[in-house]
């Protein structure tokens, strides 16, 4: 029997694999996209889009709670945690569906299993399925993706056991609400389920081991952030780490060196959100040149391994662990293989980052610290949402935008933001440096009055001492 | 009516130049003749005289300011009986390349043959001289004139003195981006704004950066070029010049009281013009026309110099002996390091030679100098153990190495030239025929 011949096989099918997949769909390439659990991958089923919908709920229960200040009367404001995780479900169920029908549509052929690199034969590399241990196929491609994501790191001592000790994916579909909650590591992922468990009453501790929270963050933002949580009630233990955890009965003791202090504290659950690490074994890469660092696959800038005709893209390759990233990096490699002339390497300084917490914070480019310590010249514009019309309306008050130029050429260097709904204003930035804009442009742009967008311009005008509204 | 003076074109490359000096300064009274500014074009310094009568009324270019588009309004001379009043509304716009230049340099003026990229880089300068002198914003742009850029991009080049024009862009349908201007600086000129070298330091290196003069960027941008565009293949082969050496000392026992002495390279310029005359597909260059076919041997020779490289020119080397070949080389060489070669004297070469044998280099390939076809390298001359008729004996080496634009010329015809050249120089007495 010969194997089935393929232009371009994709394995994974994350938001980097079925991306992939339609892209190289859509430029005439026959393709496969072979995926051993859910199509959507961690993004659309256990990650960025079940927690926007949990954090979602925690919004609207936030906002019922303070209804008052609106004028609205409640009473009785209550949850049904049940239902809150079933929406949260169902919502990725739906865009998982999605991705299925918008691969067919696309004549994507669609294989379930999973899949290992398995050789090189007359310059096709060759890919098995293997369905219960056993291989059932085995396709050929020229060119084959590698977008197999990634998973929660787990650190020797802090493993996850799935029941009382979490990581992301667990704290996602709690059966019941935790009283207590200790959330190892304050990134992104921490930070989100910090503010949703808090927000519907869990009492919430953060331990993390560097000096502040978010440390990926401007410092700024970050200290604001840290205050914003506080305020919440969300009990921040920076510069401190957990030496050790036991589960007991229905409860977690956990030994902590709290900056020097050893202490024991005891929780309901534990959610270990250490970073994450790349899905790069058992994919067949022992036989191939395909190099490993740090858990991730070494690719260039053009995501082409070490192995000729093999490629990988997304979490697989590296931070930042982004979707987005992953997308565009899906094109950028896809518009390669294809021979198309129109992409560009990314440019990491041009990739966003958004985290939904309450306040939500969204960035793009070089910290003040980052640009500071690489000796650049740098005027910095700031606009709090208190000066904000639109703001100030919706009861959002709580916020920064902070806008980062180079002094001499007026490049926007980065832009950092904490407040309501910035991750939906963030992406102004991403035009306007991608179309490498200066703070002229942003001046001379007109923003809608009254949105929160607004704060963006006079952000930039103040960095040119210029700001009307402050 | 005012009379605008325009950075005229003093070369048929010259795009712009650099207002190196102002002899005059505002106010004062000119008359036909005097040299009232000094313009340092690709290749030299000239002096700029005037045909007008009247008052140096306004300098619209500072001294100092470097690459000016040709055709760029630097100064206004007032005739009699005009006052500055006049000055007020003129249109700075930089002239079309048609009309009358009101200035002539102390040498000819060459008709500017490059036409369109002095017209895309005057647009930028254009706008500039309407902001800053009216403060009108209104600088009409033309699409057609329009070079994509980013806003970014036009800032750094602007503060960094970049011409547009001279960049390719990567973006976007081929808009410049800060990476160009990021790659065009790092091979171009440093940004060094005064004109003595400085000395920059910081904790991890010391270094100095040397101010690039014109002849150093147009050098490195052409070389940058040709080993970019042209597809340079290359043909080496010994020589034994034994006989040559004899026939040059034969030659220059001649000379009773030392009035002429014939190198080993007046006899190599000599034997290159002879060969492109006998193979006469090799005295070629490329252009988009179609390949163009010299009559002439005319044979740029490199001459290193203080602050870089120039290649004077050995006009129709095919019709001169090697008496006037020597004394016409040996003019041009100290013309060379005097800096007064005028531009006539560089440009318009058909084919040229680079010699490091008197720095001991054995043998190397040169970059072509567009848009010639090919380049010959030559190394040392030194005694080496030849077998001939089986036998083992001394003979005096020298290598050749050609390097030749493949479009222009093929593997064959630049073999041709090769064994002509060789045969040439192994028996000098050809070269007479």
């Amino acid at each position: 029997m010969t194997n089935k011949k393929y232009d371009l096989i994709i394995l994974g099918g994350g938001p980097g694999g079925y991306v992939a997949a339609i892209r190289s769909s859509q430029l005439g390439l026959s393709t496969a996209l072979v995926e051993a659990e859910h199509l959507g991958g961690v993004c659309l089923n256990w990650g960025c889009i079940p927690t926007k919908a949990l954090l979602r709920t925690a919004e609207v229960y936030n906002l019922i709670k303070d209804s008052n200040e609106f004028g609205i009367k409640t009473e009785n404001v209550s949850f049904d945690l049940e239902k809150v995780i079933k929406r949260s479900r169902n919502v990725s169920k739906k865009l998982n569906q999605g991705v299925e029908y918008l691969l067919k549509k696309n004549n994507v052929d669609i294989i379930e299993g999973w899949g290992k690199l398995a050789g090189k034969e007359n310059g096709y590399n060759k890919l098995s399925i293997e369905n219960d241990n056993s291989i059932s196929s085995t396709i050929e491609s020229k060119n084959i993706i590698l977008a197999t994501g990634s998973r929660a790191r787990q650190l020797p001592g802090l493993e996850s056991d799935g029941k009382m000790i979490w990581t992301y994916r667990e704290a996602m579909i709690p059966e019941e609400l935790p009283k207590s909650l200790l959330i190892i590591g304050a990134g992104a992922i921490g930070i989100e389920y910090a503010s949703f468990y808090q927000t519907l009453g869990t009492s919430v501790t953060i331990v993390e081991s560097l000096d502040r929270i978010l440390p990926l963050e401007d410092k700024e933002i970050s200290d604001l952030a840290h205050k914003a949580f506080e305020k919440r009630g969300i009990n921040i233990l920076t510069k401190s780490t957990v030496n050790s955890m036991k589960a007991t009965g229905n409860s977690v003791k956990i030994v902590t060196d709290l900056k020097g202090d050893n202490s024991e504290i005891t929780v309901d659950r534990v959610i270990v959100a250490v970073g994450i690490t790349g899905n790069y074994e058992n994919i067949g890469l022992d036989q191939t040149s395909i190099e490993i660092n740090k858990s991730h696959i070494v690719v260039d800038e053009w995501c082409a391994t070490g192995e000729t005709g093999i490629w990988a893209i997304g979490d697989l390759v590296g931070p930042p662990w982004l979707a987005h990233k992953a997308e565009h990096e899906a094109i950028i490699c896809v518009n390669r293989i294809a021979g198309v002339e129109e992409s560009e390497p990314l440019l990491a300084e041009n990739i966003p980052s958004c985290i939904y917490s309450q306040p939500q914070i969204a960035s793009i480019g070089l910290t003040e610290e980052a640009a500071t310590s690489l000796g650049k010249q740098i005027r910095v514009g700031r606009f709090p949402f208190q000066g904000n019309g639109k703001a100030i309306a919706m009861g959002e008050t709580e916020g920064l935008v902070k806008t980062i130029f180079d002094s001499q050429s007026g490049e926007i260097i980065g832009a950092h933001m904490i407040g309501s709904d910035v991750t939906e204003l963030i992406h102004g930035y991403s035009i306007a440096k991608t179309l490498e804009s200066t703070e002229e442009e942003l001046m001379r742009a007109v923003f809608p009055h009254p949105t929160l967008s607004e704060m963006i311009q006079e952000s930039v005008m103040d960095a040119y001492d210029r700001a009307i509204h402050i | 009516m005012p009379i605008k003076i325009l950075m005229p074109t003093l070369s048929p490359t010259m795009t712009e130049g650099n207002l190196a000096l102002w002899v005059k300064n505002e106010g004062d009274e000119v008359s036909p003749g005097d040299v009232i500014a000094e313009i340092e074009t690709d290749k030299a310094t000239m002096e700029l005289e005037t045909v007008d009568e009247g008052v140096l009324a306004k300098i619209l270019i500072p001294e100092g300011t470097e690459e000016i588009p040709v055709n760029t309004p630097i100064a206004i001379i007032l005739e009699e009986g005009e006052d500055k009043s006049q000055l007020e509304g003129m249109n700075l716009n930089h002239e079309k390349s048609e009309s009358k230049t009101e200035i002539t340099a102390a040498e000819e003026i060459i008709p500017n043959q490059d036409l369109v990229s002095s017209k895309e880089s005057a647009q930028i300068l254009d706008d500039d001289i309407l902001n800053s002198d009216n403060g009108n914003p209104n600088a009409s742009s033309n699409d057609q004139d329009r070079i994509k850029s980013s806003p970014l991009a036009r800032r750094m080049a602007e503060q960094q003195q970049i011409d547009l024009s001279l960049i390719n862009g990567s973006g976007p349908n081929g808009r410049i981006v800060r990476a160009d201007i990021e790659a065009f600086s790092s091979l171009d000129t440093p940004v060094v704004k005064s004109n003595s070298s400085q000395v920059y330091k910081d904790e991890h290196s010391d270094f100095e950066i040397v101010p690039i003069n014109n002849i150093q960027k147009v050098v490195a941008r052409r070389l940058t070029e040709a080993k970019q565009e042209v597809p340079h293949f290359y043909l080496t082969v010994d020589c034994e010049i034994d006989n040559l050496l004899d026939v040059r000392e034969d030659l220059n026992s001649r000379a009773k009281s030392n009035e002429f002495k014939i190198s080993i390279n007046d006899m190599i310029i000599k034997a290159c013009a002879v060969a492109l005359m006998q193979v006469p597909a090799a005295n070629a260059s490329w252009s988009d026309q179609g390949i163009k076919l010299y009559k002439n041997a005319n044979i740029s020779v490199a001459v290193a110099i203080n602050d870089g490289l120039i290649t004077p020119i050995l006009n129709n080397a095919n019709r001169k002996g090697l008496l006037t070949i020597s004394s016409e080389m040996n003019e041009l060489v100290s013309q060379a390091h005097a800096g007064t070669l005028t531009p006539d004297q560089y440009q318009g070469g058909t084919f040229s030679i680079s010699n490091l044998g008197m720095y001991g280099v054995k043998s190397f390939q040169a970059i072509i100098n567009p848009p010639q076809g090919c380049i010959m390298a030559i190394g040392k001359v030194e005694k080496k153990p030849i077998v001939k008729n089986d036998e083992i004996s001394i003979a005096s080496i020298m290598s050749a190495t050609l390097s030749v634009d493949h479009r222009v010329v093929d593997g064959a015809i630049g073999a041709k030239f090769m064994e002509a050249f060789k045969t040439l120089i192994e028996d000098p007495l050809g070269m007479l025929l």
